[in-house]
């Protein structure tokens, strides 16, 4: 060193600190600042796995409920009926041809299918079990439309026509279980999206809790850092470098675990599809495919935990920077 | 570096007091002139730790004014401080090494924080290690060496970047009397070379070795001799 005046063999044989061999090993890679993972870091990283995944889940699940909702509109809203009540002097079966032909002669509608008479009382057969004689019974029948869902006809022209050129025939477009779906569906959405952002905010708080108490076992190199001159913007870089890493192996993981349940749940409804229990989570939710959105929510979700570990260790060194400055320096303050 | 002309530190009327108790320091006046070596003692529990605390900008007056190389301390942004800290060498009662880095690395710190190249330093750092007898010990952590040793590894940290000041709070505390005699001399020999040298210590038979100024706080006053 120059600011010395001796020389170390000099300086050292003088003051008698003994007869020192230089050790002559390279010099490896600097040791990083922030000590290497520990306890508490493999700790964070498992809790925002665990958080990462029920995040993850959460979105899959929220997903998957969209567009159940989604296809259940669709489905009601893709037919329309046309209902004819008997009564006495009266041709059913004239009627019904008079009413496909009226329909599908609107743009709009794709095609018009009777209900013949046995398959009128398939449908009734729950109710009024087999065997009997239709036609001694007062039954409405049924015309079946197929609407243009791109391109829907217009709906009160149709049932006016109807209802002026048939007596006793009405026109259903299901509108008012389209509307009671359509507000279930946003209702459940809605619920879905609750329950995400609360899981979210639960995500927040944890791991930003969870990384103060990692940060909490490295007081001692902060403050170290601090009083050998380093500035707040270089510690909270190398705690935020260290951070990140934790944050997005423990993000990946509860990713990687959360895809693994949607693949190997979409494997076991394809496999039980011919099984009751196939069939009636079938009725509800369609195909059961978990989109490309919960996909794509899982990305969001891991890069959102990997940014948000970050960024909560940079505020805590910054935080714990401003302590020793402001108010540990400060005699008046009783922490 | 600009040097004020009026010391390296100059208290005024300082006094101090933790929340409502009484004053742990009162009107203490000194100046710590360039190049100068002293000893801070008095004491245990006369408040030299908290002096010094203030000494290296890690503890407020309660009321008087510090200035530090020419800088009033109560008129600055706290961004100001890293700077002004890199002028000062401290070194900790409790040394405060960091145990996961060898000891070269702990000394080669405030070179590192300080952006520089290691090219640049690596040498200085080798031979600082030499200097106080460490030189076969580079690639040693912490945990393994004596008191003396960790003694030695936080004084060579404390000058490595060749502070005009350095503040040594009882830097002969945990080792035997043959090696404080050695550090004493080895921070006679800093002082020599520039560096003007504050050493708290209760050691009196440490400083009655060195015919240097003494400034003894007793009763919450401060007296200076010599």
């Amino acid at each position: 060193m120059k600011v010395l005046q001796k020389s170390a063999q000099e300086f050292a044989q003088d003051i008698d600190f003994g007869n020192d061999e230089i050790s002559l090993e390279r010099f490896a890679r600097p040791t990083p600042i922030v000590p290497p993972a520990n306890i508490a870091g493999r700790a964070l990283s498992l809790v925002i796995a665990i958080m990462s995944f029920l995040a993850c889940i959460t979105v899959g699940a929220v997903s998957l409920v969209g567009e159940s909702a989604q296809s259940w509109q669709g489905q009601i809203s893709r037919e329309a009926t046309v209902q004819i009540r008997p009564s006495r002097d009266f041709d059913m079966e004239a009627a019904l041809v008079e009413a496909r032909t009226i329909v599908t002669g609107f743009d709009g509608v794709r095609s018009a299918r009777i209900i013949d008479v046995d398959e009128t009382a398939s449908l009734l057969e729950p109710w009024l079990g087999t065997g009997l004689d239709m036609s001694q019974l007062p039954v409405p029948r049924l015309v079946v439309v197929t609407i243009d869902e791109a391109a829907p006809p217009d709906f009160k022209a149709i049932a006016q026509t109807i209802t002026e050129a048939i007596p006793g025939a009405s026109f259903d477009d299901h509108r008012a279980w389209v509307d009671r779906l359509v507000s279930m569906a946003r209702t459940t959405t809605y619920v879905g999206f609750a329950v995400l952002g609360l899981v979210l905010m639960a995500l927040i708080l944890t791991v930003v809790f969870a990384t103060r108490g990692a940060l909490a076992s490295n007081q001692g190199v902060i403050e170290v850092l601090h009083f050998v001159g380093a500035r707040g913007g270089f510690i909270a870089a190398q705690f935020q470098r260290r951070f990140f890493w934790i944050g997005l192996r423990g993000a990946l993981v509860g990713g990687a675990l959360a895809i693994l349940s949607f693949v190997l749940f979409q494997f076991w409804a394809a496999e039980n599809l011919t099984s009751p229990e196939g069939q009636q989570l079938g009725t509800l939710f369609g195909n059961f495919a978990i989109g490309w959105g919960a996909f794509l929510g899982v990305i969001f979700v891991v890069i959102l935990v990997a940014i948000l570990t970050t960024i909560t260790a940079r505020m805590t060194v910054l935080r714990t920077l401003y302590e020793i400055d402001e108010q540990r320096a400060d005699p008046s303050f009783v922490g | 570096m600009i040097r004020s002309g009026l010391g390296v530190i100059r208290f005024e009327n300082v006094g101090l007091r933790y929340g409502m108790e009484t004053e742990v320091l009162r009107d203490v006046s000194f100046h710590i002139p360039e190049q100068s070596f002293q000893f801070l003692t008095g004491p245990s529990g006369a408040g030299k730790t908290s002096l010094l605390r203030m000494l290296f900008m890690a503890l407020r007056p309660t009321r008087g004014s510090i200035s530090i190389f020419g800088r009033d301390v109560a008129t600055l942004d706290r961004h100001e401080l890293p700077l002004l800290r890199r002028r000062i060498g401290v070194v900790f009662q409790d040394f405060r090494l960091l145990d996961h880095m060898t000891i070269y690395e702990n000394v080669a710190l405030p070179m590192r924080v300080r952006g520089k190249d290691e090219g640049g330093f690596r040498v200085d750092v080798v031979e600082l290690l030499k200097w106080v007898g460490l030189g076969d010990k580079l690639h040693a952590l912490p945990p393994v060496l004596s008191g003396g040793e960790k003694q030695r590894v936080a004084i060579a940290r404390a000058l490595i970047d060749q502070p005009e000041l350095l503040l040594a709070d009882e830097p002969t505390g945990n080792v035997d009397p043959h090696m404080a005699r050695r550090l004493l001399r080895l921070f006679l020999e800093l002082n020599r070379s520039g560096t003007a040298v504050v050493v708290a210590t209760h050691d009196l038979g440490l400083m009655e070795q060195v015919d240097a100024r003494r400034l003894i706080l007793n009763n919450s006053e401060l007296e200076i001799y010599g």
